[in-house]
């Protein structure tokens, strides 16, 4: 206690070298300069590049803009068509595929968390689903074309949902183990501690205390399959004509513009760049919107 | 374990309070400990325990870090059975039944015996939601009867005066005090027979230690409290019994006072005189 009543001069040891403390202070100053400048150079790269798609894409999308992209689907170039068709084919496939995937990979993530850990069975599903998250989803495609396509006799929007479904389902694993390992045990034990079963600390408290990552894992899934285009190339393939039946081929948005960006016609070109705005800032806004939900649901 | 000291008037020291409730009787038991063991895996972290937690009073747990303390604690409720590798054997008497015994629904002994841990736990839910969920594990209750019950815990739990106009919203914007009164009131709504504290006050600064202290005070004319606490002043002012453990053995239970002024034991009087632990 007599320690921290006597005066700082008492410390034992030499006093401090005045001009080394100075002379090291400044080489830190350096240090952080040089560091500080990295970072800034670094960040401003990624925005600079970040900004420059963005701009490019509301320069040339926005000019294509008109309330026939949203009413009108495909028609013979020069004639003015628009993009009705691959857009709500997009939204169909996008919502069918997030629904079928993320229950599935919410089992699976509870499952590796709480029940499996490092059980066999359990580091054989993690790794499988690790797996499944880097492969090329061009594959994902074949086999989905192997099993739903040839088998029913042609492409398909239902097959198309399950090949996004597919590339739904690890990425709703991964987000979901790692969210729900990060509860503490304390939490656990909590619950546990009040009688509650382990089915229900699950359900009521960890994925609760885990929503906010759940949720953003669904959105990551959701915007990388609104994306995507290679799975559907086999399964869905993409329609010029409106339908909406899941028997049929389907158009989406990014096989539209796909197919619009190679083709020798100025409109079609034009609405290609239409259809890039469209999903870029319809993925912005679902990020955003989800957002603005937890922030109030906080 | 019953001790029929008498009341001795003359002794008002600074150890005061402490001599009043060395001279109040111990209860009958509430729990019975006997010749407990307990393993984590191969390690024997308890060596034949035998300790009673007398009805309604309040039992003090004391010991250097590791000696076993927490972990007799967490027989007490079965929270052992999370990990697989940990087991006990012996006899932890609970009226007819043994506590440890593998048949025990243990959902419905958690009920009974309750326990509130060192770091604050709410649930990330509203206050109310943080009390009900307990209660609706066990029982069913109307709107008006759960609204009640809520009242009521968070009274007993001495902080309905500091929520009452924001229970619904979310538990995780009560200080730490707070967040550790609301899961003593969240324990007690389930209104359990015994009530098992893991170092409560250990994150909190001292006036919500005091507050938790005068809790645990009124607590007890209706709870039996067990208490793990590596303060001793904590001990001495909180616990009518107070058990020494030292490296998985119980050294010495005895009234607070006497454990404090005159320890039958030399291991005892060294930790609680500060010269080791």
């Amino acid at each position: 206690m007599s320690a921290t009543t006597s005066s700082a001069s008492s410390i034992p040891g030499p006093a401090k070298d005045l001009r080394v403390s100075r002379a090291l202070g400044k080489r830190r100053h350096r240090i952080n300069f040089v560091v500080k400048t990295l970072c800034v150079l670094a960040t401003m790269l990624g925005m600079v590049l970040l900004g420059s798609i963005l701009l490019t894409l509301i320069w040339r999308g926005a000019a294509g803009l008109s309330l026939t992209v949203f009413t009108n689907v495909t028609k013979p170039p020069g004639s003015g068509g628009g993009l009705l068709n691959a857009i709500v084919g997009t939204l169909i496939q996008t919502v069918i595929g997030t629904a079928i995937g993320t229950p599935i990979g919410l089992l699976v993530g509870t499952y590796l968390a709480e029940y499996g850990h490092s059980s066999p069975l359990a580091n054989a599903v993690r790794f499988v689903s690790d797996v499944l998250l880097s492969a090329p989803s061009i594959l994902i495609g074949l086999f989905v074309y192997q099993f739903a396509v040839e088998p029913f006799g042609g492409f398909s929007g239902a097959a198309g949902c399950i090949a996004l479904a597919i590339i739904v389902i690890p990425i709703v694993v991964r987000t979901t183990e790692d969210m729900l390992r990060l509860i503490t045990p304390s939490l656990r034990e909590a619950a546990i501690g009040l009688g509650a079963p382990k089915w229900k600390v699950i359900v009521l408290i960890c994925y609760r205390a885990a929503m906010d990552g759940i949720v953003t894992g669904v959105l990551l899934a959701i915007a990388r399959i609104a994306g995507e285009t290679a799975p559907l190339l086999f399964t869905s393939l993409g329609n010029l004509n409106w339908s909406v039946s899941l028997g049929q081929p389907m158009a989406s948005l990014p096989v539209a513009i796909y197919q619009y960006a190679g083709s020798a016609f100025d409109d079609w070109v034009q609405l290609a760049w239409v259809g890039a705005l469209l999903i870029t800032f319809g993925v912005l806004a679902i990020n955003i919107a989800a957002r603005l939900l937890l922030r109030r649901g906080k | 374990m019953s001790m029929t000291t008498a009341p001795s008037e003359s002794q008002n020291t600074s150890f005061g309070n402490v001599q009043a409730r060395a001279a109040s009787a111990m209860n009958p038991a509430r729990i019975s400990i006997d010749n407990l063991d307990f393993y984590y895996g191969e390690h024997k972290a308890l060596k034949g325990i035998g300790l009673d937690l007398p009805d309604r009073q309040v039992t003090g747990m004391i010991g250097p870090s590791g000696c076993g303390k927490s972990t007799l604690l967490r027989v007490l409720n079965r929270m052992y059975d999370l990990y697989p590798g940990q087991r006990a054997t012996g006899q932890v008497m609970m009226d007819e039944m043994n506590i440890i015994d593998p048949k025990v629904d243990v959902n419905a002994l958690r009920a009974r015996v309750g326990m509130v841990f060192q770091k604050p736990t709410p649930f990330p839910m509203t206050i109310y939601e943080n009390i009900a969920f307990g209660v609706k594990l066990h029982e069913r209750l109307s709107r008006s009867a759960m609204d009640e019950r809520v009242e009521w815990s968070l009274t007993r739990a001495a902080l309905w005066g500091e929520v009452k106009d924001r229970l619904n919203t979310s538990a995780m914007g009560l200080s730490g005090g707070q967040q550790q009164r609301l899961c003593i009131a969240r324990t007690i709504a389930v209104r359990p027979e015994v009530i098992l504290l893991d170092e409560p006050t250990s994150a909190l600064d001292p006036i919500s230690t005091l507050k938790i202290e005068e809790l645990i005070d009124e607590l007890k004319h209706d709870f039996t409290i067990a208490i793990v606490t590596h303060n001793m002043q904590q001990a001495a002012r909180c616990a009518d019994q107070v058990a020494f453990f030292y490296l998985g053995e119980m050294v010495e239970c005895a009234p607070a006072a006497q454990i404090f002024t005159a320890p039958k034991q030399k291991r005892t009087q060294e930790y609680v005189t500060g010269r080791f632990g």
